[in-house]
């Protein structure tokens, strides 16, 4: 029995900030101290705070530390965990407070989420099963299986009010109830583990920190449908994730909890991993699952949806990772619980991606209905240096953005799709007053036309020519006209695309369209970017009697576009500048400026 | 495994494992003195034996920590109990032997073993 347990987060975000290296120095110092029998030292998944990892937390006193170098390792040993004295200096500053120290639920970042899906990151071992099972681990399929029939499974989902945490917002339970309707000879569940949207990572993290959770789930989901097989489709780029899914497929499998007859009731379900090479469209479901056949991962017409005819044309549920990892909760708790968490029409909680300009990058579950505000000035802690909200981009280059003037809408599906914008898998990228909503759009577009299949002709053609009309207004060649184009285009495309990828592709155009329509009039009529971004219509220029003439700015200059004798004014040759800024951030005088 | 009864077994072992990773306000807190004053005295053998017994005897809501020096280094090792409700109890010069029996009495029974404490002590 071990007196302390010392758990590290393991999750890429802190792996990447070496914490893999701290966990060997920690076991190495923890066995010079002669206290590898009391000590117990466990690599989870991710806490949520990663602008704070690497991330560690020494029980039973709950101390959080945070970024955490291998050279404070032995520090923390030879204090904290041979002597019981708390290394104070390492604690998030949040849990000190006037000599006592929080607990860490308490602290802005915790106190307003609620976490289901990411109940156990952070908290359990993702390679051992048995700490799983201590917190209830398939109690849910058990229950399933020795207590309801597949319809009653069905009907708790259905109850439960859950919808798809993947982008679209289906009715899970509608979708189980369709393919388990439909009679075949084999069926499938399918997880959609390739989270193609660029900043959105709460599916990796619960692979990575709660496996089982979602293996437990979709022998449920194989239950209610009737299916004996299911296939994880997992991006390759997601080794850490994958490696924890291989791990524990292979200890449920010795446990009996997947394979022939499990508990003994006569249920046959087994899983397998299949990688994708990272293509945005294979997160479509029609896509997807003509990778997992083997095909190149190109959508196809709907209907027949995958519940008629999915994947090798058999009735076929696929679901997102998030999705999974409620389940086994709804089946323990009851619907009535899940149902009375969140909004209206959208129950349960969701997770969320915060990245861009934002104090605590990181993944937050809060409850549907929770203020964009909340999400960002409380949990996330704000802007930082002391800059203005000025929208976030939500649901990724499918989403759309949400302006400062809707900054209490509560978020759900409904309130999103209602101004223009989605929830997508739950990507939330922050943007200060520095940013350029043109050159946002013109970002995303860009990312969609490298990502599109070239199946159908309204996405790769027409998504080219939106780039190419937003590009030409960023260098300030666009006319009004364009502007009218550039939106009647975009609805041809929303309406004519196959898939998800096309027809949500215009939609961070249109919303900043929407909302910030004077931005691209400042571009095209007055030639000027208000946020100072787009380098075609900036220029920067040297105040002669600011200038004392110390040469710095030459020095930095990567084009030699600077020239100018010591001690007298310097000029910038506007013909060589590539506007990279160098200058202006290295003058030490302020005498640059942009404009 | 192929019934619900070893998934339970397995549940509850693995429970007692992880038992401190969840936050216990109300529960009874054990603190070992665990400063140079304390180890040098013999402090670590009694946390040991305090968290082996716990755990066999399946004590819950019991959380064993430890703690710097508190001062009174010639009363190492020094055991205090902290019961919501109650004043706390220190035990002073404790040996794995004696903390079997502060479990025992104390922790189980609720009888404060009195000779090991501070007050039979310094008399």
């Amino acid at each position: 029995m071990f007196r302390s347990q010392v758990l590290v987060c393991g999750g890429t975000g802190c792996t990447s900030s070496n914490s893999t290296k701290i966990i060997e120095a920690l076991k190495e110092q923890i066995r010079e101290h002669g206290l590898e029998n009391e000590v117990n030292v466990v690599r989870t998944g991710c806490f949520g705070l990663c602008a704070l990892g690497p991330i560690m937390i020494v029980y039973p006193e709950g101390s959080f530390y945070s970024m955490v170098k291998v050279e404070d390792v032995p520090e923390i040993v030879e204090e904290h965990l041979l002597k019981g004295r708390v290394v104070t200096r390492l604690l998030y500053d949040e849990t000190v407070e006037k000599d006592t120290v929080k607990s860490l639920n308490e602290t802005q970042f915790y106190a307003k989420q609620q976490r289901v899906a990411l109940r156990n990151c952070g908290v359990i071992n993702p390679e051992n099963i048995d700490e799983y099972i201590a917190f209830d681990g398939y109690q849910a399929l058990a229950k399933c299986l020795t207590e309801y029939t597949p319809q009653q499974v069905v009907d708790v989902v259905k109850e439960s009010g859950l919808r798809g945490r993947g982008g679209g917002g289906f009715p899970t339970g509608v979708k189980w109830s369709l393919a388990a309707a439909n009679q075949a000879d084999q069926k499938y569940v399918c997880c959609n583990a390739d989270e193609g949207d660029p900043g959105a990572f709460m599916d990796r993290s619960v692979l990575e920190g709660d496996p089982h959770s979602v293996i437990e789930a979709m022998a449920i989901a194989g239950y209610a449908i009737g299916a004996s097989q299911g296939y994880i489709y997992v991006r390759a780029e997601y080794p850490i994730a994958v490696h924890r899914l291989e791990i524990a497929i292979q200890q449920a499998r010795e446990y009996g909890l997947l394979g022939k007859n499990i508990f003994g009731t006569g249920f046959d379900f087994d899983l397998d991993i299949r990688l994708g090479a990272g293509a945005f469209v294979c997160g479509e479901e029609t896509a997807l699952m003509t990778s997992i056949e083997g095909h190149r991962g190109e959508p196809r017409p709907r209907p027949p949806y995958p519940a008629v005819k999915g994947l090798f044309e058999k009735p076929t549920i696929l679901n997102n990772v998030e999705t999974y990892a409620n389940i086994p909760q709804i089946i323990l708790n009851g619907a009535e619980w899940f149902a009375s968490i969140g909004t209206e029409k959208s129950k349960g909680t969701k997770v969320f991606a915060l990245g861009g300009k934002i104090k605590h990058t990181g993944l937050v579950e809060v409850p549907m209905g929770t203020t964009l505000r909340t999400i960002v000035e409380e949990i996330g802690g704000g802007i930082p240096n002391g800059k203005k909200f000025k929208a976030a981009q939500m649901g990724g280059p499918s989403g759309g953005c949400v302006p400062a003037q809707c900054y209490d809408v509560k978020i759900d599906y409904d309130s999103l799709i209602q101004i223009g914008a989605m929830m997508g898998s739950g990507g939330l990228i922050v943007m200060d007053e520095d940013t350029c909503m043109v050159d946002i759009a013109k970002f995303f577009l860009e990312f969609t036309v490298d990502e599109s299949c070239g199946k159908c002709t309204p996405c790769r053609i027409g998504i080219k020519r939106l780039y190419e009309l937003l590009d030409k207004i960023t260098r300030g060649n666009g006319t009004m006209e364009d502007l009218d184009t550039i939106e009647q285009l975009c609805y041809y495309i929303k309406d004519s695309a196959l898939c998800g990828l096309g027809q949500t592709a215009p939609n961070p155009v249109l919303s900043t369209l929407r909302f910030f329509r004077d931005e691209y009039v400042a571009h095209v009529k007055d030639k000027t970017c208000p946020a100072g971004v787009c380098k075609h219509l900036i220029h920067y220029e040297i105040q002669e009697d600011k200038c004392k003439g110390c040469t710095l700015c030459s020095r930095v200059c990567p084009a030699e576009a600077i020239s100018g004798t010591v001690k007298n004014p310097h000029t910038i040759d506007q013909s060589k500048c590539l506007k990279c800024g160098a200058c202006m951030e290295k003058c030490k005088f302020g005498a640059i400026i942009k404009k | 495994m192929k019934t619900l009864a070893e998934l339970q077994a397995i549940r509850d072992k693995a429970r007692k494992e992880i038992e401190m990773r969840a936050e216990t306000e109300d529960g009874i807190r054990v603190v070992v003195g665990m400063a140079t004053c304390g180890i040098a005295a013999g402090a670590r053998p009694v946390l040991n034996a305090l968290v082996e017994e716990v755990s066999k005897e399946n004590l819950s809501g019991v959380t064993i920590t430890q703690t710097g020096c508190i001062g009174i280094c010639q009363y190492e090792p020094v055991v205090e109990i902290f019961e919501p409700g109650k004043e706390k109890v220190t035990y002073v010069k404790m040996t794995p032997e004696k903390a079997l029996r502060v479990v025992h009495s104390h922790l189980m029974n609720g009888e404060v073993v009195t000779e090991y404490t501070i007050g039979a002590s310094a008399v």
